[in-house]
């Protein structure tokens, strides 16, 4: 990919990044990044295609490492859970022979599984040795008469925000426009109910939380012409050019899809999230708001009403056991303030929540939600997270899966909100989930038992019995791998763990009430209590 | 013990038991097995091996390989104190860090070079001065261990000339020990790339004897072990049990066990290993009474420590099964001029007792195995000393040490290779990593998880499969996945002629099978 391609594809109109010298798409800084590729956004963006055969042109890390492990579901097809690569071997890449490994690769995939399309990644490797991807591609498009779409985001190229926005750029350009939609079944629209077809851009069906999301919008006659890109089929995402509305949904990574979209197709588009009873009624309205049917509007309003009133009931018990709790939530972009809004409906109070993605728009809404001093985490190092964790008292770490065990290694409770979780939390149902899982691990009984430290070390030392830093400091003689520096600095946060009644207020308020660095004994007892005291 | 090679004593003894299961339940089976180990059997032939067949397609579908860089990565990360740092795309360790996450179920530290469009051209050796002295500052860590990607092998890095400009650039740094390793992802597999990279630690970090004035022997009860990447925490920790009954000092290098096993630490928070063998070990490595090497892909380390120190060492290609144990543990008696503890002695009767109990269920089953080299040798032995067959064997890359494995032929390929073969012989349970769900979904036969990424199972990462007990163990979990099988169950026949109750009739005529006798 040339040089002003990715500039181009970096300088994005519609991303309010673009206006701030901070931008999110900044350059990484060697020994101390996180986070993915290029490839590796593009490969994510487009592997939920279903019928596609998805090949990983390079050698055996890019696929070897990654294939099969997110949590995108499909309604029919599997092809897309298998993981197929030129795996390149050194006398491939001395003697040049990726082109012609490529080529037959492309035709041995098509005659194995005969898939409605081939993509084909480049990687670094071919991309630095100068293999003509799109070339080949090409060739083997004519040559076996399947689309053959070339994919080019090799990793070195930037960042995984980067590769997104390529892979969605490639869909646009290559895709898109490909056939028209099929007709609506018949018997399913009447006078009175107008079926219109929509897209839903960046919705990756994790877990299936789509067909939480499904159901409603059926009933209200809005057809999903293609979400890119979970549980999508290639001739799905040949007609999105044909949606009346599309909506981003949480993540600025493809937006210029949807910017794109609109220069082209004239089609409308506007930013939401499934997430939490407020924003999932949110997008309704937004549609059909762009949509302008006033019938489906009134149908909307009536849908929402019936839905909030049932997700209210059902709530309640769980708001019983919820309330009051403090979560730090640690996440990118739009779920930033999407979940801030879906906790807060479950009436837990968010200490903190991160913004190392989101843009001036997301902090805005961040600030409305949370109020004007909310705590904003740019910098997710585990450590920040931690320390933060215990200076706000917070209950439970809601955060993507690579901070999962950083949270059970410091023994807090953890709810993973990303990519490879297990659990649907979008729709009006998904919030009953959430609201499940986060009762689940709050009330587990294990936290006091983690935090305990065996009883014969407790001879001696007097206070409290639990497990925590403040304790591990106090004895050096358990202090094999820990530095006592790092350790006494979380036990002064921890020790401000406490009054979790106060913490229903504002945040702000509720920061003076808690206890001095000095006050390590008003720990918070737990409600399964193991303290011993000696 | 410099006589005992990689293949000698071990191989031949599993085909044999093999020959001699199938004769107590099937004089076929025992024919069978007699000729197709034939040459195993007598000691002197025995280079002959499964036959290899070579990668013969272009693409691989459901790789079953995980990369060098993985594996050397892997290494670094059974050392105490240590941060590998990947010089690559920053993707090269993401995917990474999800892979050992997802497998571990543990933080993983791993930093990268994060090479973009201007350092993948104009070159990366200020990345990778950027990126030591960026750990450096900020963890102060024992070690970082530089594996490198198939990128900048690529671009052609000299990663020591780096490391030697980060050395005249910070000298403040000098403290931190810093090991480069080649370990591209086009060459190799895991198992190699772990290997190289325990290599590169010796050679950077074991001083030479004479140099170093150590002498084999000087500290009597210490005794190195070198470890291979198919060996678990739990198997290494079983490992260092037994080396202490016989009253020896075992270092283990890497002690993968000692950093990785999923323990909690006292600190809430580490960005380096929180264990592993401790860097000052590796001084004292040519003291040692002797050095133990599990594993077949661990031979140049062992090689080079052997040159380096002196210390004589004792190669075992695999722990699984009673040869192999029985081996291993004269061997522990010797060095230390112990008797064998009687615990030993119990776990070998229990073994015994458990091939007893196992081998009606195994005895001809019928298995399908991909896995690194040195691993899926001991599973094709253990099986043959049980009387199961592996009739579908695949490895991702070719190694000497797969002569020793007891199967017709060997793979180099990948899962739907695996699918194929295990469906054309008839396959009736497969062994390989988590993502043979799928393939024996499709098979519509059991799976037992072993090797990596098991991303699907908690605790993977800690099974025991080596020495007497883990070996009883794996028996006991193959059997019953057997038994679950109920194979040779007779399907109920229902006489047209026998006195149906009412009821029953009817139901008897709704079966399509018997629809044609009753009209």
């Amino acid at each position: 990919m040339k040089q002003k391609d990715i500039a181009a594809l970096l300088d994005e109109p519609a991303c309010e990044h673009n206006d701030k010298g901070k931008s999110g798409c900044a350059k990484p800084k060697p020994g101390a990044t996180a986070g993915g590729c290029a490839f590796d956004g593009a490969q994510i963006a487009l592997l939920p295609i279903g019928d596609v055969a998805h090949i990983v042109h390079g050698s055996i890390a890019c696929a070897g490492s990654a294939w099969d492990n997110r949590g995108s579901r499909s309604t029919g097809p599997s092809l897309y859970k298998l993981g197929m690569t030129t795996d390149l071997t050194e006398q491939d890449v001395i003697m040049g022979r990726g082109e012609k490994r490529l080529f037959h690769s492309i035709k041995q995939a098509i005659d194995s599984y005969d898939p409605a399309a081939v993509f084909v990644y480049n990687t670094c490797v071919p991309a630095l040795i100068g293999d003509d991807v799109d070339a080949v591609c090409k060739a083997a498009a004519e040559r076996f008469g399947k689309p053959v779409i070339s994919v080019d985001a090799a990793g070195f190229y930037g960042t995984k925000n980067l590769g997104n926005r390529i892979a969605g750029e490639t869909m646009v350009k290559q895709v898109c426009g490909g056939r028209e939609p099929d007709p609506v079944p018949p018997g399913i629209e009447r006078p009175d109910f107008k079926v219109h077809d929509i897209s839903l851009v960046g919705e990756y069906n994790i877990a299936g939380e789509l067909w939480h999301v499904l159901p409603v919008l059926d009933e209200l006659g809005l057809r999903v012409l293609c979400t890119l890109s979970g549980d999508a089929r290639f001739h799905e995402v040949q007609t999105m050019h044909r949606a009346e509305a599309n909506m981003m949904v949480c993540s600025k990574a493809m937006i210029n899809v949807a910017r794109k979209l609109e220069q082209a197709f004239g089609t409308p588009w506007f930013e939401g999230s499934f997430y939490g009873v407020e924003d999932m009624s949110r997008a309704l309205r937004d549609f059909a708001r762009l949509l302008a049917d006033p019938d489906l509007t009134r149908r909307t309003e009536a849908l929402i009403a019936r839905e909030e009133a049932r997700l209210d009931a059902a709530l309640e018990p769980c708001r019983a056991r919820l309330r009051g709790k403090r979560v730090l939530l640690y996440t990118g972009g739009v779920k930033s303030w999407s979940i801030v809004s879906a906790l807060q409906d479950l009436g837990m109070t968010v200490v903190a929540t991160g913004t190392r993605k989101s843009t001036e728009d997301d902090k805005a809404r961040i600030r409305a939600l949370m109020g004007e001093d909310a705590v904003m985490i740019e910098d997710g190092n585990p450590r920040n997270l931690l320390d933060l964790y215990w200076r706000e008292g917070a209950d439970i770490m809601v955060a993507g899966g690579r901070n999962q065990y950083t949270a059970l290694k410091a023994r807090i409770p953890f709810l993973d909100i990303n990519q490879e979780r297990e659990y649907g939390y979008a729709g009006y149902d998904g919030m009953l989930e959430l609201a499940r899982q986060l009762c689940l691990t709050i009330e587990s009984p294990i936290w006091p038992v983690v935090r305990s430290a065996p009883p014969w070390r407790l001879a001696g030392s007097a206070g409290g019995g639990a497990m925590t830093p403040s304790t591990a400091a106090a004895e050096p003689s358990v202090a094999a791998g820990t530095t006592a520096a790092s350790a006494a600095r979380t036990g002064q946060g921890q020790a401000k763990r406490g009054q979790d009644s106060a913490a229903a207020g504002a945040s702000a308020g509720a920061r003076e009430h808690r206890g001095t660095p000095s006050d390590t004994t008003s720990r918070a007892p737990t409600q399964a209590q193991t303290t011993v005291e000696v | 013990m410099a006589e005992q090679t990689v293949t000698v004593g071990q191989s031949n003894r599993g085909p044999r038991n093999a020959g001699q299961a199938g004769a107590l339940t099937d004089g076929q089976t025992a024919e069978r097995a007699t000729a197709r180990t034939g040459a195993p059997v007598s000691t002197q032939t025995e280079t002959v091996g499964p036959t290899i067949v070579k990668r013969n397609k272009a693409l691989s579908v459901g790789p079953l390989k995980a990369s060098a860089t993985l594996g050397a990565t892997l290494a670094f990360l059974g050392m105490h104190r240590s941060l590998p740092m990947l010089h690559g795309s920053q993707g090269c360790t993401a995917f990474g860090k999800i892979f050992f996450i997802q497998h571990f179920r543990e933080p993983m530290p791993m930093q990268t070079t994060a090479m973009d469009q201007v350092s993948t051209i104009m070159g990366g050796d200020d990345a990778v001065v950027e990126g030591l002295a960026t750990i450096c500052k900020k963890h102060d860590p024992a070690l970082i261990g530089l594996p490198t990607t198939g990128l900048v092998e690529t671009q052609g890095a000299d990663i020591k000339r780096a490391v030697r400009q980060f050395r005249s650039a910070h000298p403040e740094f000098e403290q931190v020990a810093v090991v480069p390793v080649a370990s591209p992802d086009y060459s190799g597999c895991l198992e190699t790339g772990f290997n190289a990279a325990v290599r590169a630690l010796i050679d950077e970090l074991v001083p030479k004897a004479t140099a170093a004035g150590t002498r084999p022997g000087r500290r009597q009860r210490q005794v190195n072990v070198l470890v291979g990447s198919h060996l678990t925490t739990g198997d290494i920790e079983h490992l260092k049990d037994l080396l202490e009954r016989f009253r020896l000092r075992p270092v283990v290098l890497p002690d993968i066990a000692d950093a990785l096993d999923g323990h909690l630490a006292d600190s809430d928070y580490n960005a380096l290993t929180i264990g592993g063998t401790p860097l000052d070990e590796l001084a004292t490595l040519g003291d040692a009474a002797a050095t133990l090497v599990i594993g077949g892909s661990m031979a140049g380390a062992a090689d080079l420590l052997a040159e380096r120190t002196g210390v004589p060492d004792h190669r075992f290609p695999h722990l699984m099964g009673l040869d192999a144990m029985d081996r291993f543990i004269a061997t522990l008696a010797e060095i230390s001029a112990e008797p064998v503890p009687e615990r030993i002695e119990r776990q070998r009767s229990q073994l015994q007792d458990a091939m007893l109990d196992a081998h009606f269920a195994l005895g001809q089953a019928r298995i399908a195995l991909a896995a690194d080299a040195d691993l899926l040798v001991g599973f094709t032995q253990l099986l043959a000393s049980l009387g199961a067959e592996t009739v579908a064997a695949v490895a991702p890359t070719n190694a000497p040490s797969l002569r020793a494995a007891v199967t017709n032929e060997i793979k180099i390929g990948d899962l739907e290779d695996l699918e194929q073969l295990a469906r054309a012989n008839a396959a009736e349970v497969l062994i390989t990593n988590s993502h043979g769900v799928q393939t024996a979904e499709r098979l519509g036969i059991p799976l037992l998880r072993a090797g990596f990424p098991q991303f699907d199972l908690v605790g993977g990462w800690q099974r025991q499969w080596i020495g007497y007990s883990g070996s009883r163990q794996t028996l006991f979990d193959l059997a019953n996945i057997l038994l679950g099988l109920h194979k040779g169950e007779i399907a109920p026949y229902r006489s047209r002629l026998k006195q149906w109750p009412e009821g029953e009739r009817d139901s008897q005529s709704q079966d399509p099978h018997q629809g044609v006798a009753v009209a």
